[in-house]
């Protein structure tokens, strides 16, 4: 039988994706039996000297991210409401609090931590949520502590990031009960940038026209860079998917049948709609190219050496897109405006994502003013459900799409 | 040709006949339950006023909340972009349209040649909007067509600082219990409207002149805190309330 142009559309890596998804939560939800050790991570932490010490990592973040997606987030962020925590926390926050209460969620709850490392770098709201987990779970918290970059990173902020390395590898050794392995540290350094650069390579196979990957698969292939970066099932993996977007470009297979308008998409997916608005924007033939989300987790490579990983990632870590001033971030989003030839950005403001979400009004303006490209504010929240109210959005959609249409003709 | 403008709104429905371009009838009335049954029956009333039959007209646009729903429609084009073509049908020089509706409210800027430039809507809420002075009048007991020309009467207008319908209600009504004069009551209520739905006009930087479009642009009241808390005279058309269903009709001439 001839395939459907619907069936080449099917992205083959995804099978892969989920089965090592799946090996990934069963060796962590099987740590206490193999005597391996788990540490919960936040999700811009410095994961790499975990994997040095075959500690397994668990981020609460890309959970929180399957809660959403299973629309379970309602009733665990009614939970931790129940618990006495302000509906205007985070709804990962109080998915997670709530979870672990119960073991509840798509796959039964996170495995118990043996210790929690939490990286500042995404926002103020972790260093509460952990110190709650800390207390509850009994375990120790490691906190790296990285200053706002508000316009630059200077020598003081190096070196007070630097010595916090130091101090997270002597943790580290301390938690595991011998010294930290800084050979294999080098190796898991250099994974993780080869990992992150492939990763830069997948995204920008969406500069093809028509783009072969939109944000919204990108949402999805995101999880390896999250939580197996720095391994190499992770490169293999990225390497693969590269492969196979670098075909379907040469064979001038879209993510969406019909693209004829590229959009950027700035914060955190809405992940209980995210095939709802897929479909939305692919029926006024919008495709999603670009987003400032998952090019987060390899936004930060121009700072990395790979032979010097301990040493740069520093500065690596601290120049995330979250913790930079609000003039650079509307710089990364004019760049990429041109890198992909974007045609209007799609910012969702996202009641959870506070450091995501202020400042969105002045890039927009400043992006509009410097690109001349409309965009459209969406008002949302990235697991609570309670916050998005789907006739004000289709609305806002096609009058965004009628004003771009009117614009390309 | 005979063009009709559909504008089921989440309070009233509107309909708008237009023969080349030209303005031949409107009508106004309830939404209801039945968003779909509401379009067709304002459809066929206006053909039955005017003695037309539906194969009389040429094209049909809906617009509005319920502009899905609207199954004899040739198309359906948002509130956004009818509210601007028939903010500039009414006035060719307009460059900036506050539309107050039943439930929302926008912001719109046109470019000189008249298309739709940037545009934002109120968030999740329904301060600022129609209903929000609908559940006002009822808590006042005065009738929603009076708001205006009472309000207008208002020596010291009540500050009414809530953000939220259900809390501004019940400082309406500690103000009555309190004694304060109903006319100060209403002039705080429409500056609270003023004040919000300016500041998310100018958000946008609204570029004069300005129309004030919407059912309720009919409030004088309303249009006055509005224009004094954007520092910008509105104009208003007496069609304000058909406004989108004008735009629609006029946009159902023209090609896709």
């Amino acid at each position: 039988m001839a395939s459907t142009g619907e069936d080449k559309r099917k992205v083959k890596a995804v099978k892969k994706m989920k089965d090592i998804m799946t090996t990934y939560y069963i060796e962590a939800k099987t740590a206490a039996q193999t005597g391996r050790k788990v540490a919960w991570i936040t999700s811009g932490g410095p994961v790499e000297p975990l994997l040095a010490m075959d500690v397994i990592p668990v981020y609460p973040e890309n959970h929180g991210a399957m809660i959403g997606a299973s629309k379970m987030g309602v009733d665990l962020c009614e939970k931790a409401e129940a618990m006495g925590y302000a509906s205007d926390l985070c709804s990962y926050a109080r998915s997670d609090i709530a979870c672990a209460t119960v073991n509840g969620g798509p796959i039964g709850g996170l495995p118990r931590p043996d210790m929690l490392i939490c990286g500042n770098n995404i926002c103020g709201t972790v260093l509460k949520w952990y110190e709650v987990q800390a207390r509850y779970f009994g375990c120790p918290l490691f906190i790296f502590d990285t200053p706002f970059c508000h316009t630059e990173f200077n020598d003081d902020m190096r070196r007070y990031v630097r010595r916090q390395v130091d101090e997270y590898t002597a943790f580290l050794a301390e938690a595991c009960g011998r010294p930290f392995d800084f050979d294999r540290m080098k190796e898991v350094g250099r994974l993780s940038v080869e990992g992150q650069r492939t990763w830069q390579q997948v995204l920008d196979t969406a500069m093809n026209r028509p783009a072969p990957i939109s944000a919204f698969d990108a949402f999805f292939h995101l999880a390896l860079i999250v939580t197996l970066r720095g391994t190499q099932i992770a490169v293999d993996y990225y390497r693969e998917l590269l492969a196979e977007m670098r075909e379907r470009a040469a064979e001038g297979i879209g993510s969406i049948p019909n693209e004829k308008y590229r959009l950027l998409w700035d914060n955190l997916p809405v992940w209980y709609r995210t095939k709802w608005l897929s479909e939305k924007f692919a029926s006024h033939g919008a495709c999603l190219v670009a987003d400032t989300y998952t090019s987060a987790w390899c936004g930060s490579l121009k700072y990395m050496d790979e032979n010097d990983f301990l040493g740069s990632m520093a500065e690596g870590y601290s120049r995330i897109y979250l913790n930079i001033g609000v003039d650079e971030m509307a710089d990364t989003v004019a760049a990429m405006v041109d890198k992909y030839g974007v045609d209007g950005v799609v910012l969702h403001s996202n009641r959870s994502c506070k450091p995501y979400s202020l400042g969105q009004y002045d890039i927009q303006r400043i992006v509009e003013e410097r690109k001349g490209i409309p965009s459209l504010m969406i008002e949302a929240d990235m697991v609570d459900e309670r916050a998005f109210s789907e006739s004000q959005i289709d609305t806002r959609i096609d009058a965004f799409m009628e004003v771009i249409r009117n614009r390309k003709n | 040709m005979l063009t009709a403008g559909i504008d089921v709104g989440s309070i009233s429905t509107k309909a708008v006949l237009l023969e080349d371009g030209r303005f031949v009838r409107g009508r106004v009335a309830f939404t209801g339950y039945n968003a779909e049954a509401a379009g067709r029956r304002i459809f066929e009333e206006i053909l039955q006023e005017s003695g037309l039959t539906e194969d009389a007209v040429g094209g049909i646009i809906a617009t509005g909340y319920g502009r899905k729903s609207v199954s004899f429609a040739g198309r359906a084009v948002t509130e956004i972009l009818c509210h601007a073509a028939g903010a500039r049908y009414l006035d060719a020089e307009i460059r900036s349209v506050v539309d107050i509706g039943g439930q929302d409210s926008k912001a719109i800027v046109l470019d000189a040649d008249g298309r739709v430039k940037t545009f934002a809507m109120n968030d999740k809420c329904a301060a600022g909007t129609g209903r929000f002075l609908e559940v006002m009048a009822r808590a006042l007991e005065v009738d929603l067509d009076l708001f205006g020309a009472l309000s207008l009467q208002a020596e010291n207008p009540a500050r009414i600082s809530s953000l939220c319908t259900v809390f501004a209600e019940s400082e309406v009504i500690s103000l009555i219990a309190r004694g304060e004069k109903r006319e100060n009551i209403i002039a705080g209520i429409h500056e609270s409207i003023g004040s919000r739905v300016s500041a998310m006009a100018r958000r946008l930087g609204m570029v004069p002149p300005v129309m004030m479009t919407g059912g309720v642009a009919k409030n004088a009241g309303v249009v006055q805190a509005l224009g004094k808390a954007l520092d910008l005279p509105l104009r208003v058309s007496p069609q304000a309330q058909l406004t989108g269903a004008i735009g629609a009709a006029f946009l159902a001439a023209r090609p896709e």
